[in-house]
């Protein structure tokens, strides 16, 4: 993977822009140690590392607005970061960029429980916004599996997804207002306390943005009243093909489940392996869950029972009590950390129409065979948000370099098959350079063209998103200035 | 008037056009400033592309009238989530609402509150831009990051920053049932805190509207969906949460409850009113202040309100800026019926803070560079 040769007059001012930036956020709050840069060389997506120039931690809007006026002027990149869960790349630094991080800033401003709101500052975790509402019966929905760890600000770049947007969307839908700041240091407010925008719906392309267009600093989010009650089944099925029938009958028949998990073989042994969820011997399993009374939850249980029935199901488990529905979500819940007992990984992400499920599932068995990778696949079975595993051994750097072609693969595959290369953990580096494989150039200036507008020298994340020689004229313009 | 009939004879309309253009779909809804140009209407591409009820997902040709993709998905007992208007009774116009029309005017209806916008339910788009160049963007999948995110600044862009060709939209299940409930006699500020006490309980409200009065049509009402059993519980359920605000009556007859609902969604009341008619997004704890603001200040002929208090729409005296009387409030004002005359002076699309208003006329100039494309209908000024 490439990235651009840095900035040498940017990085021989280091000195200058520290002391810039020391001027705007004193303290602990700038940091240009070498070792203790080295924390921020990487998102997780950890086979890509470089530690920036520096990092800068503001407190307050007026402070972003303060820096990215300051290194604006300094013609000095800048990538903006939550805490660093990308799997995307999508806040790896160079070496001549500065970070800025939100990590400092993480206050709850309101809550107006009748408006069913919360605004906070975009360096709050996405689990302690759940947190800040639960006690009063309230939660945000979009639950990415890294909710401990990740900021509203990263979810927002991302309009990242979770196990339940099935039902209540990806953050984009969940999403009323922000606060960001431009490069220049403009600082704009977009949408509020109110739904829909009067005007050109500027939020909307805001979410999504991987951190290109402006720093957002606080986001107005969308809170639900908690369902009465919650109850997942696990279905076991003898071939991927009738699972992924299962999925789309499910769906046909009117009911909406809040999640449809998929896993396969692979996967589930690995899983039984390392967390003992008791899952069944079978090629495949779902995991359903559904919301609402006791007796409601009573109705579409029985529906699903009736709909898996008509497809020979191995086994349907039904959970009778708190305990038993944690065992079946606890294999799902421990994919990544067994994946990654066995070996290292790279998470695929890309979507597929439900229909295409067993084609493309076949499909993916094909390459893992001809790349000679095994390839786990756990995903989001309900809106075809696939999450293929490569295992590989990162020591071995030709390994690495065999997963990731395998993966632009099965990518390609996923975009030839009517779906996209990513569902909710955004392109990033990583996927970068696949973006003409789903793409035109049209499509891609008509994007470029909004970042122009934006973030016209092109200094906010530039070597993102966008293949390095589709973006080249436009940050050799930001070079020049 | 230009009549394309594919995507490449829109691209080439738009890529030859010596002036500018009024982009058309079934020319039912009046989004903004009336302004010069030659039609070009979209209605001649019409078509379903594709419908996989077990995907909920549907692709449409931007000309398909409204009608018959909801006749398309009943068959299939789904629906389109977010409920668009139809706005003929209300605005006087005749012609068939097409898909892209809703699309670009960001058409929702009561539903809006829980399931979202009609920017909420877009997958994908194709347009042609303001050079006569196809772009497509997102796709046909239900989740899909890749990318910057253009389908829902197309949403609600009524035809400024290009031409609609074809939309995929996340389909829904229509449920067997629905029930309402309705309350009597509420002012309005305890009316919203009903709507809020529904809205804010488990029990799934998917719509909450206010229209003032006592006729067997006013009250306070609340909507639940869904299977039979659940509609039922819920419904007994939410009646015990309304209980505080008085006597609870609940409908269960299909057509009525359906009837209600649409009277809501295309502002039936308003449909033999003389005067403005506007339409405010706002906090829906500020519904109350806002209204008695604006009440204080003019005549107001008539309100109601829709999603729990979060949409007020109003009718005004012709000629009065609705904006001039509201105050500052966290939300915006969209002038939805008036004369082309009033409509020239008091623009209908809310103003922007200078500095968002900036980046929208950029855009505009990016994607039309030639300022083609319904001139001056969105502008504030
Ligand atoms: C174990 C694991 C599980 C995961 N599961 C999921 C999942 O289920 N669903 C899912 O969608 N994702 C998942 N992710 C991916 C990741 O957690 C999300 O993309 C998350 O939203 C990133 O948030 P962050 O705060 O860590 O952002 P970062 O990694 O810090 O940054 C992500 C992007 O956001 C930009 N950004 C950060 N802050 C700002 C800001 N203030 N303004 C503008 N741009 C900004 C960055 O430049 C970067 O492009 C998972 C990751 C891990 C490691």
């Amino acid at each position: 993977m490439k990235m651009p040769v840095p900035d040498r007059g940017v990085i021989d001012r280091k000195a200058a822009i520290v002391a810039g930036l020391r001027r705007i956020v004193p303290g602990a709050g700038v940091i240009d140690a070498p070792e203790e840069l080295r924390a921020y060389e990487c998102d997780a997506l950890a086979a890509y590392r470089c530690p920036p120039l520096a990092v800068v931690l503001p407190s307050t809007t007026e402070e972003v607005s303060a820096v990215l006026r300051f290194l604006h002027g300094q013609g000095v990149p800048v990538v903006p970061r939550g805490s660093g869960t990308s799997l995307a790349g999508g806040a790896l630094p160079t070496a001549d960029s500065v970070i800025l991080g939100v990590s400092r800033m993480t206050r709850v401003l309101e809550v107006d429980l009748a408006d069913r709101i919360i605004r906070v500052e975009s360096g709050r975790t996405n689990l302690s916004v759940s947190g800040a509402v639960e006690a009063d019966g309230f939660f945000y929905a979009p639950d990415p599996s890294s909710q401990l760890a990740c900021a509203i600000a990263g979810n927002v770049a991302m309009n990242s997804g979770g196990a339940h947007c099935l039902k209540y969307g990806v953050t984009t839908n969940n999403l009323l207002g922000v606060t960001m700041v431009l490069m220049d240091g403009t600082v704009v407010t977009l949408g509020g306390g109110h739904m829909d925008a009067g005007g050109l719906d500027l939020l909307g392309v805001v979410c999504g943005s991987e951190g290109q267009l402006g720093v957002v600093t606080e986001a107005t989010l969308r809170i639900l009243p908690k369902p009465e009650g919650a109850r997942p089944v696990l279905i076991a099925f003898g071939s991927n093909e009738v699972a992924g029938a299962c999925v789309s009958d499910i769906i046909r028949a009117g009911v909406l489940p809040v999640a449809i998990e998929f896993m396969d073989r692979p996967c589930i042994e690995a899983c039984e392996a390392f967390a003992k969820a008791g899952y069944p011997d079978c090629e495949a399993l779902l995991i359903v869950e559904v919301e609402g009374s006791e007796a409601e939850i009573d109705h579409q249980i029985g529906l699903i029972r009736q709909i898996a029935g008509r497809h020979a199901p191995l086994e349907f488990r039904e959970s009778r009590s708190a305990d038993e529905a944690a065992r079946i979500w606890l294999g799902r819940k421990s994919a990544f950390g067994a994946m990654g007992r066995i070996a290292d990984y790279i998470c695929l992400d890309g979507t597929i129409p439900v229909s295409e499920l067993p084609r493309v599932l076949a499909g993916i068995a094909d390459l893992s065979a001809k790349y000679g990778l095994k390839v786990a696949n756990v995903f989001h079975a309900g809106d075809g948000n696939m999450h293929p595993l490569i295992l590989f051994d990162a020591n071995d750097p030709a390994d690495l370099d065999r997963a990731e072609r395998l993966g632009a693969d099965i990518l390609t595959l996923c975009v030839q098959a009517g779906g996209c290369l990513t569902g909710e953990h955004g392109v990033g580096v990583e996927k970068r350079d696949l973006m003409g494989v789903q793409f035109a150039p049209a499509d891609m200036e008509a994007q470029m063209a909004v970042k122009d507008v934006f973030d016209p020298s092109w200094l906010l994340n530039p070597a993102k998103v966008f293949p390095l020689d589709v973006s080249a004229a436009r940050r050799r313009g930001a070079d020049a200035a | 008037m230009l009549t394309p009939a594919t995507e490449a004879e829109v691209a080439d309309a738009v890529g030859s056009a010596r002036g500018p253009l009024r982009i058309r779909g079934g020319g039912t809804r009046d989004p903004g400033r009336p302004g010069p140009g030659e039609v070009l209407s979209v209605a001649g591409l019409a078509g379903i592309e594709l419908y996989e009820p077990g995907a909920l997902t549907l692709v449409v040709r931007a000309g398909t009238a409204l009608a018959e993709v909801e006749a398309l998905l009943a068959a299939e007992g789904q629906r389109l989530p977010f409920e668009p208007p139809d706005l003929r009774g209300l605005l006087g116009t005749a012609g068939v609402s097409t898909i892209g029309g809703v699309l670009a005017t960001n058409a929702s209806g009561p539903r809006r509150v829980q399931a979202g916008a009609a920017r909420d339910a877009a997958l994908g788009v194709r347009f042609v831009d303001g050079a006569g160049r196809v772009v497509k963007n997102g796709g046909r999948v239900m989740k899909n990051v890749t990318g910057y995110d253009l389908v829902r600044l197309m949403a609600g862009s009524r035809g400024t920053l290009g031409v609609l060709t074809e939309v995929a939209l996340k389909v829904l299940p229509a449920p067997p049932a629905s029930a309402m409930l309705r309350l009597e006699g509420l002012a309005p500020a305890d009316a919203v805190a009903a709507m809020a006490a529904a809205l804010c309980s488990p029990f799934e409200v998917t719509g909450a509207a206010h229209l003032p009065g006592d006729g067997p049509d006013a009250g306070t009402l609340l909507r639940i969906e869904g299977f039979e059993d659940s509609v039922a519980y819920r419904a007994a359920q939410l009646s015990a949460v309304l209980r505080p605000w008085g006597e609870v009556v609940a409908d269960r007859e299909q057509a009525r409850v359906a009837g209600a609902w649409a009277r809501v969604r295309d502002a039936v009341p308003f449909h033999a009113r003389q005067g403005d008619v506007w339409r405010v997004s706002l906090r829906a704890s500020r519904a109350a202040e806002v209204l008695a603001r604006v009440a204080g200040a003019c005549d107001l002929n008539d309100w109601f309100m829709d999603w729990g208090g979060g949409l007020l729409w109003m009718c005004l005296p012709e000629g009065t800026d609705l904006r001039a009387h509201a105050g500052t409030f966290d939300g915006h004002a969209t002038l939805v019926r008036a004369s082309d005359a009033t409509r020239a002076r008091i623009a209908p699309v809310p103003p922007e803070a200078p500095a968002v208003a900036a980046l929208s006329r950029a855009l505009r100039a990016r994607f039309d560079p030639r300022g083609l494309l319904n001139p001056g209908l969105m502008d504030a000024a």
